[in-house]
């Protein structure tokens, strides 16, 4: 048992893999927070008076707001007069192809095993790479634009698409939302916008890929989809960020609008910088992700599988608005080493018929806590809405942690909500099986581990899922090539 | 050479003796029946000799192939070709056994410096030895031995030993739950499976196993001791005496 125990400690003790630091210039603005600066954020970025009005009111409010205390997390205190709000590579000029880009940061997407060629020539993905705060290429425009859909940056909408950002800014995630979504609200730096006409399929995966790069630099993305009348997109947010001493800030927002019988997949793989294996340095992940299912019969899903970040509170939500609207979470939360996670969601059931489902694995080693946090409400008019969730925690060795914290309210008699809960330890009979057929404790683990994400995996995206079950191995061991 | 050779073996588990002294040798081609009442130590026999961490091995050699095996981690024993068909085979939620052998088999070859087996060429494999332990063709697509029934456990194992071909098989109590026809089936196969080459050793309570494998050694294991050693016939001897003569003849 206690060979065991050290066994594990010492397969999942290894070192961040993704630790690198790209050297690009980068324009960035002093330290510090005050309303001068969302005024210079808006100027930078030439926004109009109506984007500016909304920074300020949002960084008016987060000053009267205090950080939530009620996650299962023990945060450090924040100086937020010790963080850059602002930085973007220098060169902002558009490319035509990939020979005007920066090679340096080329090869930092080859690294990470993004080669934008490739994955434009073989994957049929448009990429939006976002490096630290502004988008610097996108491709596969052209051909989404035949369709009418658009797909660019945040601060590309915010010039050419004004109406719909006014429209539909802040409706799923309000300024006044939480903590961190004021602050994203009054500082966000740029993010994705994405526009799904009436009636149209979006023919390729969209995505975005992230990434924190210079040094004390908060990133504040902020994401919002459309999917209007009878269309179709999935969305994929994949993330690896470099090796860092200090504690990085990031507090994204995600706003998704299903209208009537509109669907969203939206699916994650988070992989930011965890610290190393004594708890120092790693991201602070506070992010607010909400979709709404408006219109009727419409339909989102949250995928996510999170193994990286020092400390994450975040609970992708759906408000289920129109009857017969879907809304589903499943999620894979890893945690290693002194990592901390407090994750989950909210569904709320509104409209009539509405029905949400919840499936959520929680992994945990080292000396990591791992919380799931759900919140399921069931509103008065909601006729027979219907809620599963089935919440899983695996602890790997003896000295992690796992929480459950599970809410239902409900206020509707037809409704029907069903919760199941397990917990297990990995079993050391089961790793003794792999040894004695050749399989190492490595890979015994890595493929019990994947074994029991499966579930969640399957609804991820080919190419994603295959990432994530080699994610899943290397935060648990970090010796895989 | 020797292919196995344990030299006055002791080990304990949870604090507790159970082996005192094991000596015991095989060779290629032979196949040795380990008998013995409950709690003598037949069990601990094999996992000490596979390598599971939970028996700590206290005193005495083993060597396999002439190289010192208490020295190897558990999944190096493995590839050197030592297998256990477990008693109780453990469920792995979620693990196809398709992906589960093919990564075994490949580690095998790695172990030997050969390239890993294309897709096509494991199935095909797959095929062949699930033929030999008529082994339901579903049963390879579900997660390792989940929901199985024993008697399918049992023949999954067979099947694995069928794809790994070890020099040395270790069968723990492989008959028990198994009713006449897969106990037919079962044995089939490990006889299919012999070969001048190799060896087995199989730990079991009861004679009708060796009427369809026949040992060319049977040992008596009691109170963590090989206290005597014969040919099949004694076997049918344990079966129609019982124990209570060797521990007559033991003095107790």
């Amino acid at each position: 048992m206690e060979d065991q125990n050290k066994l594990l400690h010492e397969v999942t003790g290894r070192d961040y893999r993704f630790g690198f630091v790209t050297d690009i210039e980068t324009d960035t603005i002093v330290k510090g927070l005050n309303e001068q600066v969302v005024r210079i954020i808006s100027a930078k970025k030439d926004e109009p008076e109506w984007m500016l009005e909304f920074r300020l009111k949002s960084y008016r409010r987060w000053l009267t707001m205090k950080m939530p205390d009620w996650a299962q997390l023990k945060i450090p205190e924040i100086n937020y007069q010790d963080i850059i709000f602002y930085a973007a590579p220098k060169e902002q000029a558009k490319y035509e192809s990939l020979n005007e880009v920066d090679p340096e940061l080329l090869r930092t997407f080859e690294k990470l095993g993004i080669p934008l060629e490739e994955q434009k020539m073989l994957s049929g993905v448009a990429v939006d790479a976002v490096i630290d705060s502004v988008s610097v290429k996108t491709t596969f425009k052209e051909t989404l634009a035949e369709r009418g859909i658009i797909f660019c940056s945040f601060s590309e909408a915010v010039k050419h698409h004004p109406d719909l950002i006014q429209q539909y800014l802040g409706m799923a995630v309000p300024y006044n939302d939480n903590y961190f979504a004021a602050l994203n609200s009054a500082v966000f730096s740029d993010g994705s916008f994405v526009y799904i006409p009436k009636g149209t399929r979006c023919p390729m995966e969209l995505s975005t890929y992230f990434r924190i790069n210079a040094q004390n630099t908060g990133q504040f993305e902020r994401t919002l989809i459309i999917a209007d009348d009878d269309s179709y997109v999935s969305y994929l947010e994949g993330c690896t960020a470099p090796m860092r001493d200090e504690n990085q800030l990031h507090a994204a927002v995600v706003e998704i609008i299903a209208l009537d019988r509109a669907e969203v997949k939206y699916s994650t793989v988070q992989n930011w910088y965890p610290g190393d294996k004594n708890g120092k340095g790693g991201i602070f992940n506070f992010v607010t992700k909400r979709g709404i299912c408006k219109g009727i019969s419409s339909k989102i899903l949250w995928n996510q599988v999170e193994t990286g970040s020092a400390i994450t509170w975040k609970y992708p939500s759906c408000i289920l608005i129109g009857d017969n609207s879907i809304a589903e979470f499943n999620s894979v939360a890893l945690t290693n080493n002194y990592q901390q996670a407090d994750t989950g969601t909210k569904m709320i059931h509104i409209g009539k018929n509405t029905k949400s489902s919840i499936v959520s694995k929680g992994i945990s080693a080292g000396h990591s806590s791992n919380s799931y946090r759900g919140l399921v409400r069931v509103a008065p008019k909601a006729e027979n809405s219907r809620n599963y969730s089935q919440c899983d925690s695996l602890l790997l060795g003896d000295t992690c942690g796992a929480h459950t914290f599970p809410y239902i309210e409900v206020a509707n008699s037809s409704s029907v909500i069903e919760h199941e809960a397990t917990t297990s330890k990995i079993g050391e009979d089961q790793i003794f099986y792999c040894n004695q057929r050749g399989i190492s404790t490595e890979d015994a683990i890595g493929m019990i581990v994947n074994g029991y994400a499966r579930e969640v995996i399957n609804k991820l995206p080919m190419e994603f899922a295959v990432e994530a079950q080699k994610l899943l191995q290397i935060s648990l061991e970090g010796s895989v090539g | 050479m020797n292919m196995l050779k344990i030299t006055d073996l002791y080990a304990k588990v949870e604090g507790k003796d159970i082996l005192k002294g094991i000596n015991l040798t095989v060779n290629q081609g032979e196949i040795h029946a380990i008998m013995g009442p409950n709690g003598s130590g037949k069990s601990t026999l094999a996992n000490v000799l596979v390598g599971n961490t939970n028996f700590e091995v206290t005193h005495g050699t083993v060597t396999f192939n002439g190289k010192d095996l208490l020295a190897m981690s558990a999944d190096v024993r493995a590839k050197e070709g030592l297998f256990l068909s477990f008693q109780y085979p453990v469920e792995i939620p979620g693990v196809s056994m398709v992906n589960f052998l093919k990564t075994a088999v490949n580690e095998h070859r790695k172990y030997r410096n050969q390239p890993p087996l294309s897709a096509g060429d494991f199935l095909k494999l797959m095929r062949e030895k699930k033929a030999m332990v008529h082994l339901d063709s579903q049963l390879t697509n579900r997660s390792v031995n989940e929901g199985f029934s024993g008697g399918e456990k049992k023949k999954n194992e067979i099947f694995q030993m069928a794809m790994l071909e070890p020099t040395l098989a270790i069968l723990d109590e492989t008959d028990s739950g198994l009713d006449i026809d897969a106990l037919r089936i079962v044995s089939n196969g490990v006889n299919l499976l012999k070969t001048p080459n190799n060896a087995t050793i199989l730990i079991t309570h009861y004679q009708r196993l060796l009427d369809y494998i026949v040992p060319d050694f049977v040992h008596v294991l009691y109170e963590g001791r090989i206290v005597k050693s014969a040919g099949k016939e004694l076997a049918l001897e344990l079966e129609e005496k019982g124990y209570d003569w060797i521990k007559k003849e033991l003095g107790e």
